[in-house]
């Protein structure tokens, strides 16, 4: 039975940019105020989730060339080789960084090294997650 | 409200007991899930349930509230949720092989 | 320079992620594999020495100094165990290349396998309980995947059951963890031992010690063992090899630690009930070793005698005792994986698995033979292999503290352990030849070269107890007196 899901597909279109948007917007305020790259990845991972309900698998696979499993090594090597950055230069493992930089449109900005971890953080939650999903609906039929 | 909690956490794992002690993987795997849940409620019971402003810097004035139990909990929850992945994937596949889902059929001939 | 010390755990992580990349490229990832880990077996003789010399090192993650941070402790004890499952877990690999089979390596074989080792070499340096935690899990995720890998119908029935027990283990833990956080107000593992002392051990600490008693045990797999032999039956050799000598031995690890560092005020819980517990676990393991025909069960039930023989020397609780027992985890680590290559290989060559269905080996295999003997003697404690020193020094601090149940146990299962793998031996290798010449199935080099690495290890861990003995014997000192522990982490920083 075809289920009609029209609804589905027409708001699925315009809610996987707002979830995507809240999902970076999250990653970006983590590191002085509630977010961070664990809560982004999840929102991030769940438009996709979303992507893959609202339309089907082999659809979404044209349109995102991504092998998943790929996405998380890619986090945990950036998530840790911050970690390892830290060594190289002598101090700490995990030792962190900040300075205020003047960027041409945001104005004076703070960037961080635990910017990269948290990306790395983000990366490895997409694909975990996204990896999970499709293993399990994969070949349920 | 500590004493609601623990009674909270109580009933918790009084359901997540009687789940696992069921012989059906599926109810088993929600057991696991019920009792961490019941844990992650008991690691912040034991962090004190208070009072006291999130653990911020914007807010650094104000008294804020310990911030381990927090974080604590935030690993084992991606731990409890990585394993439980783990498992119902693992479920899935036993079920597919050996076509049962009772842990007493997959209890196998000792000594075959 | 501290920094070294994270290597053993980040090293793998980095490598194994980077494997996954090179899916294709078995080869590759064979070489990159068995190069990092004797890469990190030569950092951890790096530490090993450096820890001699500069006593225990500690690394504050970021910089935050305990008891706020999260750090990594450095001291012999944990440096010999990162050491030995370096080793060990080296050599291995190198049975696996031969033995594994394509498909499973193509299947995430090796990042897993160096996941298993960052998990248990971050379980032997952490210096707080929830980074134990963490770590635990990290290795028995790990080993989920590796025990399933293959999946067959009895390796999917019995992992079922491993990963069940293994996580309401975990969860448990928690428990304490959340128990000892709002009792001490710390995770940190030497200032628990210091408010814990401050405070005495009280009866809520007491319950909170059983608990993790409890736990650990159930990862050892003392008294709590009844999902050991199944688990450990069912995966390919080289998986089985690597569980049976390392992850046991991380639980033991965490015994040791806690019970030495942070529970030792309660004489009833860390000698009493350990040592009932641990002659309970000895007694049923020599039954197992006895009554079963299945070769791999009879090397399952051997974990069992091994784990039992080395918390007596923790209940017996003197210096002396504690360094045999050190001793004699490391040399169980070797000889163990040995054990289980040998069955592995034993039931490849012949195709069967009850002793009493294979005879002769000897004839048309005769190094593997021999060296089945060898491993035999090695685990009975015949010197001058490496098994004979553990037992001499658990044996001198039994008689030294009077405890002569636990000495007698301790003996005896020596001598089923002879039995036990005599049998095999008798049965197996001797007797007339079942294999024809032209049914011989050759073997392959790939198999018999880490089998008789092991032998060397074996025979020079035996021989070169002397020179070893330096690390033993400051491990041992630091694990019967907490102090020195606790004034390298809580002391001014370095």
């Amino acid at each position: 039975m075809k289920i009609n899901d029209v609804i589905l597909r027409t708001i699925s279109r315009f809610v996987v940019f707002i979830i995507l948007t809240f999902g970076v917007y999250l990653f970006l305020s983590g590191h002085n105020t509630p977010g961070g790259g664990f809560i982004g990845g999840l929102v991030l991972a769940s438009a996709i989730v979303l992507l893959y309900l609202s339309t089907d698998i082999e659809t979404v696979k044209k349109s995102l060339p991504l092998d998943f499993k790929y996405v998380a090594a890619t986090g945990v090597l950036l998530a840790t080789s911050t970690g390892f950055g830290s060594i190289i230069f002598g101090v700490p493992f995990m030792s962190q960084t900040f300075a205020y930089f003047d960027l041409p449109i945001f104005g004076e900005t703070e960037l961080t090294t635990v910017t990269i971890f948290e990306a790395g953080v983000a990366l490895t939650v997409v694909g975990v997650l996204v990896t999970i999903i499709l293993s399990i609906s994969e070949d349920g039929g | 409200m500590e004493t609601l909690i623990i009674m909270l956490i109580g009933i918790l794992v009084a359901v997540a007991t009687y789940l696992i002690l069921s012989r059906n993987i599926i109810r088993i795997i929600l057991g696991t899930a019920v009792f961490s849940h019941a844990v992650h409620l008991l690691i912040l019971t034991m962090g004190d349930l208070k009072k006291g402003n999130v653990p911020l810097l914007k807010e650094a004035d104000a008294p804020y509230a310990d911030a381990l139990p927090q974080a604590l909990i935030l690993t084992a929850i991606v731990i409890s949720f990585a394993v439980t992945a783990f498992i119902l994937v693992l479920a899935y596949r036993t079920y597919q092989d050996v076509g049962t889902d009772d842990l007493d059929e997959l209890r196998g001939a000792r000594d075959e | 320079m501290n920094n070294l010390i994270v290597l053993p755990l980040i090293i793998p992580i980095m490598v194994g992620v980077v494997l996954v990349f090179l899916r294709p490229y078995v080869k590759l990832q064979r070489v990159i594999s068995l190069i990092t880990m004797i890469g990190i077996a030569g950092i951890s003789i790096f530490i090993l020495n450096r820890v001699q010399t500069h006593g225990i090192i500690r690394l504050d993650f970021g910089g935050w100094e305990p008891p706020f941070g999260i750090l990594f402790v450095a001291d012999s004890f944990a440096m010999l165990l990162v050491l030995t499952a370096s080793i060990v877990t080296a050599i291995c690999l190198i049975h696996a290349f031969s033995s594994i089979g394509e498909k499973h390596e193509k299947m995430y074989f090796y990042p897993f396998v160096l996941f298993l080792v960052a998990g248990v070499n971050g379980s032997f340096l952490t210096g707080d309980l929830f980074n134990l935690f963490v770590c635990f899990e990290v290795m028995l995720l790990a080993s989920y995947v590796l025990i399933t890998s293959g999946g067959t119908k009895p390796q999917l029935r019995e992992s079922i059951k491993y990963v069940v027990i293994n996580v309401l283990a975990s969860w448990f833990f928690l428990v304490a963890l959340a128990f000892l956080y709002g009792t001490v107000g710390t995770l940190n593992m030497a200032h628990i031992s210091e408010r814990v002392a401050e405070v005495g051990q009280g009866p809520l600490l007491t319950t909170i010690s059983i608990l993790f008693l409890l736990v650990f045990s159930l990862k050892a797999g003392l008294l709590l063992f009844f999902w050991l032999p199944g688990s450990y039956s069912v995966p390919p050799t080289a998986v089985a090899a690597l569980f049976g000598a390392l992850l046991t031995k991380v639980g033991i690890y965490a015994l040791f630690r806690t019970f030495t560092l942070i529970f030792y005020h309660e004489p009833l819980i860390s000698q009493t009930l350990i040592g009932i517990m641990a002659g309970i676990t000895l007694i049923a393991g020599c039954m197992g070793a006895i009554a079963f025909k299945d070769i791999r069960l009879i090397v399952s039930y051997n974990v069992l005698i091994a784990i039992g023989f080395i918390m007596i020397g923790l209940a017996i609780g003197t210096e002396t005792s504690i360094a045999g027992s050190i001793y004699y985890v490391v040399h169980d680590m070797i000889a163990k994986a040995m054990l289980f290559l040998l069955a592995g290989t034993m039931i490849y060559l012949t195709g069967k698995s009850k002793i009493d269905e294979m005879s002769g080996l000897i004839r048309n295999y005769p190094l593997f033979g021999w060296m089945f003997f060898l491993v035999t003697c090695s685990l009975a404690g015949i010197p001058p292999l490496s098994g004979f020193v553990g037992k001499i020094l658990v044996g001198q601090g039994a008689i030294e503290s009077g405890s002569y149940v636990l000495l007698a146990l301790a003996f005896i299962s020596s001598i089923v352990v002879l039995y036990s793998l005599l049998r095999i031996f008798l049965n197996t290798i001797f007797g007339e030849t079942i294999i024809s010449l032209e049914d011989e199935k050759p073997m392959k080099l790939g198999m018999i070269i880490p089998i008789v690495l092991f032998g060397i290890a074996t025979v020079s861990l035996g021989l070169g107890a002397e020179f070893i003995s330096v690390y033993v014997t400051d491990a041992a000192h630091t694990l019967s007196n907490p102090s020195v522990y606790i004034d390298a982490v809580m002391g001014g920083n370095k």
